[in-house]
C-alpha cells in the first residue's frame, strides 16, 4: 500500500486495478475456452476445426492471467502506488460519462443531434465557454459532417426523427 | 444485451415517422422514393456482387433514373449474414434494397442465423452468374473427361480444388462433382475469386470453378483453360476471346459426364412489408437499368445468363433453388447443427 | 529501353489540364478520407467509383489512384497529432509520431512521415516501371504456406520488442488473437465465439479496436493529466520542413530497408499494415538508436511510413499484371477496371499501353503533387494542437464515433469503440502493451487461414512450411528475427572484449 496517503492523493491502488484487470482477462479467457469447445477443438476432415486455435489461445490467456493475478496478489513486483487519484479519475469520468450518453443516444436521435449535444455539453461544462461561443461550433461541426458525408461521399449516417422531419 | 432493444426502439421511431409522413402526404398512384435509397451488398468491396451493385449505382446516376440518390453500403460480416439481418430488421422501409448472391441460401443454412429469404420482399432477378471448371493451361487435360480420368487414377484427395469461401457455391459444386463422378478433391477455401484464379495460375491448386469474369483475364493471357460450363446449354457469347475460342465454344459439363448444373442468383429484394406499389417502382427501375448499354457491356464481359424474372415466377424460382441448396448441403453435411 | 519511351508517352497523357485537375481533386479528397478515422482508402475509392463513369478510363484511374495516394498520406496526420490512426497502416506511426508531437515536434514528425511516404512510393513506382513482369512472376510463387511464412515473419520481427512484463505481453497478444477469431470461420463457414449474438457476426474489426484503444484511450489519458494537450509549443512555420529534411538523409539505411520490405509485402500480397509493423520492428532491432524507439525517435516514424507507402503503391502491380488485388483498395480499383471495360491481367500491359503507362506516370506525378500539398499543410496541422482541449476533444470523439460507424455501418461498433477506449486507458496504465494486441487482431485470422490452407494442401503435413527454398528461407528469417536479441548477445560474447 502507498506510504504517503494524504487526503488529496487518495484513490484506488494500482494493485486493486491490476487484480481487476487480471480477473477480467481470466474471465475472457474462460469465455473463449467455452466458445472453442462448443465448435470443436480437434482435427476434422477439413483440417483443424474452428475451435482448434481459439482453444490454445484461451489456454495462454488463462495461464498468463493467473500468473499476473498471482503477481498482483502475493508475488509482488507491482508498483506500490496509486492507480490515479480520485481527482484524476473524476476528470476521466467527465469524458467517459458524456460519451457513454452520446453513444447511447445515437440510435434514438441520430448522430447529428447527439454530436451537437456532446460538443455543447463539453464546451460549456468542461471548457466554461459561453453559449455564444459554443453554439457556432456545436451546430457547425454536425453541419459540415452532414455535407461531407451525406452529400459528398453519399454515406448514410444514423439519423433520428428530426432529420426525418426535415426530410433529409 | 441492450442493442436489440435499442434497435427495436429505433425501428419503432422509424415506423412512427413513416406513419406521420404517409399521413401528411396523400397516397399517390405511383410510389416514388423521397429519400436516398440504400443499396445493401451482403459481400465485401471488390467482389462480383459489389461490382454489379456499383455499376447499377453508376447507371442510375448517369441516366438519372431516380430522383433521389442511391447509396451503396457493404455489410459483409458473417458471410453476408450481417446484411441480411439488417434488411430483416428494416421492416416497412421502402428505401432499402439488397442484392443477393447464393449466400442468400447458403449463409443461413451453414451458420444457423435466424434468417430466411421469405423474410424479405422479392423484387426481381437481374441475371444469373455462370460457373466454369478451369485448370492451369500447362496441364495436359484438354477436356473435363481427361481431367476426371486423371483424378480417378491418383489417390483420393490428391487433387486440390480452390474456391471462394467455405460451404458456399464453389464448395457445393465441388461436392456435386464428387458425387456425380466418384472422385475425391481436397477443397481449399480462399477469400475472393481473384485470389483463387491466381492460386490456379501459380499451380498451388489443380482446378477451380471460378465465375467467367474472375478468370477471363488469365484465360486471355493463356494461363488457364476452361473445361466445361455448369449450365444446361453452352453460353451464347460468340465473341472470340483467345485462339478462336469464345465462351460459346466451352462444352457443358453435362455433355462431359459431370451431371451438375449450377447458376448463381444476382437478384434484388426489398425489406419486409413492402407494398406492391413500391415493388413495382423498383421492377420498373431495373427494367430501365437493363436497357442501358453499360449494363449490356457488364453482361457480355462477365458472360452472364441474362434471365430476368419478377413476381410469382421469381418467387417460384427462388423457392426451388432454396430447396435444392438445402438438399445439396444436407447431402454434403454442410448444414448447421 | 521501351519502358522509358512508354513512360514519356504516359506523362504526356497525364499532363493534360483535365487530368491534372482530376489529380489534384483526387489527392485532396484522399487526404480528407485518410484523416477521417474509419473511412479508409478502400471505402473512399468505392464511394467515388460511380462518379468516374463519365470519364475516360485513364482519367478515372488517375482520380481514384490519387484518392488512394492522398489517403496514404492523410493516415499519418491524426496518428501524429492525436494518436488516432486514420488508416490501419498508420498504427505503427503513432508509436513514435505521437510522442514527438507531445514533445512539441509535431511539425518534424509530420514532415518526416510525409517525406518517407513519398520516398517509399517513389521506390515502389520505379520498381513497377522497370521490373513489372519479373516481379509479377515472383508474386505467383506465393501459395498459402508462403503467405503464412510472411505473417510469421511479421509477428516475429515485432514481438519481443516491448519493455512490458512478458506475461502481460502474452496475454495482450492472445486477447488480440481471440478477438480476431470471433465471427465466421472462413475455413469451415461456421460461426464461432459468437454465442448466438448476431451483433458479433462481423467479428471485431481492427479499425474499431484501434480507434478506441489508441484514440479514445489517449483522450482519457490526456484528461487525467489535465485539460490540455501536450506539445502546444509546436513549430508552426514552413522552416521546420527544411530543417527536418536536413536530418532525414541520416536514416538512409532504414529507408532502403523499409522500401524493400514494403515492396515485398505489397507484391506478395500481404498489404501495407503488416509491412509497417514489420518495418518498425526490424528498424528497432537494427538501428543504433533502437533503444529510443517509442519515446519519439524520428527514425520510428520513417520506418513504418516508408514501408506502408511502398507496400500501398506496389500493391497495384499484382492487380494490373495478375488481376489479384494486393490490398482492399486495389480490390476496388480492380472492380473499377472491369467497369471501365479493361481486363486486368497478363495482357493489360500489352493491350492497354496508354492506360497502364498513364497510370504509372500519374503515380510519379500524383505523389509529387501530394507531397507538396501535404507539406504546405504542415504548419496548419501542427497549429491544430493549439485549439483548446474542451473544443477539440468532443470534435475528435464525434469523428471517432462516425469513423467507427462507417467501418461496417453498424451502430454496435460505436459502443464497442467506447468499450475499447476505456479498456485502452486501463490496460495502458497497467503496463499491458497495446501494439501486440492490435497486430494480433489485424493479422490473426489471416495467419490462421493461411496456416490451415497450407495444411489442407499438404494433407496435414507440417513439412509444407519447409517444402521449398522460398518458404523455408522466410520461416528461417522469422526465427532469426524472433531470436535476434539472443543472437546479438551471443555474437557480442564471441567478439574479443575491448576496453571502452
Amino acid at each position: 500500500m502507498s506510504d504517503e496517503s494524504n487526503a488529496a492523493e487518495s484513490g484506488p491502488s494500482h494493485r486493486a486495478i491490476e487484480i481487476a484487470v487480471a480477473l477480467l482477462a481470466l474471465a475472457f479467457g474462460i469465455i473463449v475456452l467455452i466458445g472453442s469447445l462448443q465448435v470443436g477443438i480437434d482435427w476434422g476432415s477439413e483440417g483443424p476445426r474452428p475451435g482448434f486455435f481459439p482453444f490454445y489461445i484461451s489456454l495462454f490467456i488463462i495461464v498468463g492471467s493467473i500468473y499476473n493475478l498471482a503477481q498482483a496478489t502475493f508475488l509482488g513486483g507491482i508498483k506500490q502506488e496509486l492507480f490515479s487519484s480520485w481527482e484524476q479519475l473524476r476528470r476521466v469520468m467527465a469524458v467517459v460519462a458524456p460519451t457513454t450518453v452520446y453513444v447511447a443516444l445515437i440510435p434514438f436521435v441520430g448522430i447529428y443531434v447527439s454530436s451537437l449535444l456532446l460538443i455543447g455539453v463539453f464546451m460549456i461544462w468542461l471548457g466554461r465557454y459561453s453559449l455564444l461561443k459554443t453554439a457556432p461550433i456545436a451546430v457547425g461541426v454536425p453541419t459540415v459532417v452532414y455535407i461531407v458525408f451525406e452529400r459528398y461521399f453519399q454515406i448514410a449516417l444514423p439519423k433520428g426523427p428530426i432529420e426525418y422531419w426535415l426530410g433529409l | 444485451m441492450t442493442t436489440p432493444t435499442i434497435r427495436n426502439a429505433f425501428g419503432a421511431w422509424t415506423a412512427l415517422w413513416f406513419a406521420a409522413v404517409l399521413g401528411l402526404v396523400p397516397a399517390q398512384a405511383q410510389w416514388q422514393p423521397n429519400r436516398p435509397v440504400e443499396f445493401i451488398i451482403p459481400a465485401g468491396t471488390g467482389g462480383g456482387a459489389d461490382l454489379m451493385a456499383r455499376t447499377i449505382q453508376g447507371i442510375v446516376t448517369k441516366h438519372s433514373l431516380m430522383k433521389t440518390p442511391m447509396v451503396v453500403i457493404n455489410k459483409a460480416g458473417g458471410a453476408g449474414g450481417e446484411g441480411f439481418l439488417d434488411m430483416k430488421s428494416s421492416r416497412n422501409n421502402p428505401h432499402k434494397i439488397v442484392i443477393t448472391l447464393s449466400n442468400l441460401f447458403t449463409t443461413p443454412l451453414a451458420t444457423g442465423i435466424p434468417f430466411n429469404w421469405k423474410d424479405l420482399t422479392p423484387v426481381a432477378m437481374l441475371a444469373l452468374d455462370e460457373f466454369v471448371l478451369w485448370v492451369n493451361a500447362e496441364t495436359p487435360y484438354k477436356s473435363a473427361k481427361d481431367y476426371i480420368e486423371a483424378i480417378k487414377k491418383a489417390p483420393p484427395g490428391q487433387f486440390k480444388m480452390g474456391g471462394t469461401g467455405s460451404r458456399q457455391e464453389d464448395q457445393i459444386i465441388t461436392v456435386a462433382i464428387e458425387k456425380s463422378t466418384g472422385v475425391k478433391f481436397t477443397y481449399i477455401p480462399f477469400r475472393g475469386g481473384g485470389e483463387v484464379a491466381v492460386q490456379l495460375v501459380g499451380n498451388h491448386v489443380d482446378s477451380t470453378v471460378n465465375n467467367p469474369n474472375e478468370a477471363v483475364a488469365q484465360w486471355r493471357g493463356g494461363k488457364v483453360r476452361p473445361l466445361c460450363v455448369f449450365d444446361g446449354k453452352p453460353l451464347p457469347y460468340n465473341e472470340v476471346i483467345v485462339d478462336k475460342l469464345s465462351w460459346n465454344s466451352i462444352p457443358t459439363c453435362k455433355s462431359q459426364g459431370l451431371n451438375m448444373e449450377y447458376l448463381m442468383l444476382r437478384g434484388i429484394f426489398m425489406a419486409p412489408g413492402a407494398t406492391p406499389d413500391q415493388v413495382n417502382f423498383y421492377v420498373d427501375l431495373f427494367k430501365k437499368v437493363r436497357e442501358t448499354p453499360e449494363w449490356q457491356k457488364l453482361m457480355q464481359d462477365g458472360a452472364f445468363n441474362q434471365s430476368f424474372m419478377t413476381g410469382a415466377e421469381y418467387v417460384k424460382w427462388v423457392t426451388t433453388e432454396e430447396q435444392r441448396h438445402r438438399d445439396l448441403m444436407a447431402e454434403a453435411g454442410f448444414l448447421a447443427k | 529501353m521501351e519502358e522509358i519511351g512508354n513512360l514519356i508517352q504516359g506523362f504526356a497523357t497525364v499532363l493534360e489540364p483535365f487530368n491534372i485537375g482530376v489529380m489534384i481533386i483526387g489527392i485532396v479528397l484522399g487526404v480528407i478520407i485518410g484523416v477521417l478515422p474509419g473511412l479508409g482508402g478502400a471505402n473512399g475509392v468505392a464511394i467515388l467509383l460511380p462518379l468516374t463513369f463519365s470519364m475516360s478510363p485513364t482519367s478515372a484511374i488517375i482520380m481514384l489512384s490519387c484518392i488512394y495516394w492522398g489517403a496514404l498520406f492523410g493516415g499519418a496526420i491524426t496518428s501524429v497529432l492525436f494518436n488516432i490512426p486514420g488508416e490501419p497502416w498508420s498504427v505503427a506511426t503513432t508509436f513514435d509520431g505521437h510522442p514527438m508531437a507531445q514533445q512539441g515536434k509535431a511539425g518534424e514528425a509530420l514532415t518526416a512521415a510525409f517525406t518517407s511516404s513519398f520516398v517509399g512510393a517513389l521506390f515502389a513506382v520505379i520498381v513497377i516501371t522497370l521490373v513489372a513482369p519479373l516481379v509479377a512472376r515472383f508474386a505467383l510463387k506465393f501459395g498459402a504456406a508462403e503467405k503464412f511464412g510472411v505473417y510469421f515473419l511479421a509477428f516475429c520481427s515485432f514481438v519481443g520488442l516491448s519493455k512490458e512484463p512478458a506475461f502481460k505481453t502474452v496475454v495482450a497478444m492472445m486477447i488480440g488473437f481471440a478477438l480476431a477469431a470471433v465471427g465466421l470461420d472462413h475455413m469451415t463457414g461456421q460461426l464461432r465465439l459468437t454465442f448466438g449474438f448476431t451483433e458479433l457476426l462481423p467479428g471485431f474489426d481492427f479499425l474499431i479496436a484501434v480507434i478506441g484503444l489508441f484514440g479514445i484511450g489517449e483522450i482519457l489519458l490526456t484528461m487525467e493529466e489535465g485539460l490540455r494537450f501536450k506539445g502546444q509549443s509546436a513549430n508552426i512555420n514552413l522552416r521546420v520542413v527544411l530543417q527536418t529534411w536536413m536530418e532525414l538523409p541520416r536514416y538512409w539505411a532504414t529507408s532502403i530497408r523499409s522500401c524493400i520490405i514494403g515492396c515485398w509485402m505489397g507484391i506478395t500480397p500481404a498489404g501495407a499494415t503488416p509491412a509497417s509493423f514489420m518495418s518498425y520492428g526490424i528498424a528497432k532491432r537494427m538501428s543504433p538508436r533502437g533503444k529510443n524507439f517509442g519515446k519519439g525517435e524520428i527514425e520510428g516514424v520513417v520506418a513504418p511510413e516508408t514501408a506502408a507507402h511502398a507496400a500501398g503503391t506496389s500493391a497495384l502491380l499484382p492487380m494490373l499484371s495478375l488481376g489479384v488485388p494486393g490490398s482492399p483498395t486495389a480490390a476496388v480499383l480492380l472492380g473499377g477496371l472491369l467497369i471501365w471495360g479493361l481486363q486486368p491481367g497478363p495482357l493489360l500491359f500489352v493491350e492497354q499501353k496508354e492506360f497502364v503507362w498513364g497510370l504509372i506516370a500519374s503515380m510519379y506525378l500524383g505523389n509529387i503533387v501530394g507531397l507538396i500539398i501535404v507539406l504546405t499543410c504542415v504548419p496548419i496541422l501542427a497549429a491544430m494542437l493549439r485549439i483548446p482541449f474542451p473544443v477539440i476533444a468532443p470534435i475528435i470523439l464525434v469523428l471517432c464515433a462516425i469513423g467507427a460507424y462507417t467501418v461496417h455501418n453498424n451502430p454496435f461498433d460505436v459502443i464497442m469503440m467506447l468499450v475499447f477506449g476505456v479498456l485502452g486507458y486501463v490496460l495502458k496504465k497497467c503496463d499491458y502493451p497495446l501494439a501486440p494486441l492490435v497486430l494480433a487482431l489485424v493479422l490473426g485470422d489471416k495467419a490462421e487461414e493461411a496456416f490451415r490452407q497450407a495444411l489442407l494442401g499438404s494433407q496435414g503435413s507440417l513439412t509444407v512450411f519447409w517444402s521449398n527454398g522460398l518458404v523455408g528461407s522466410i520461416m528461417l528469417l522469422g526465427l532469426i528475427a524472433l531470436f535476434w536479441p539472443t543472437i546479438q548477445n551471443g555474437l557480442a560474447r564471441l567478439r574479443p572484449r575491448r576496453a571502452v
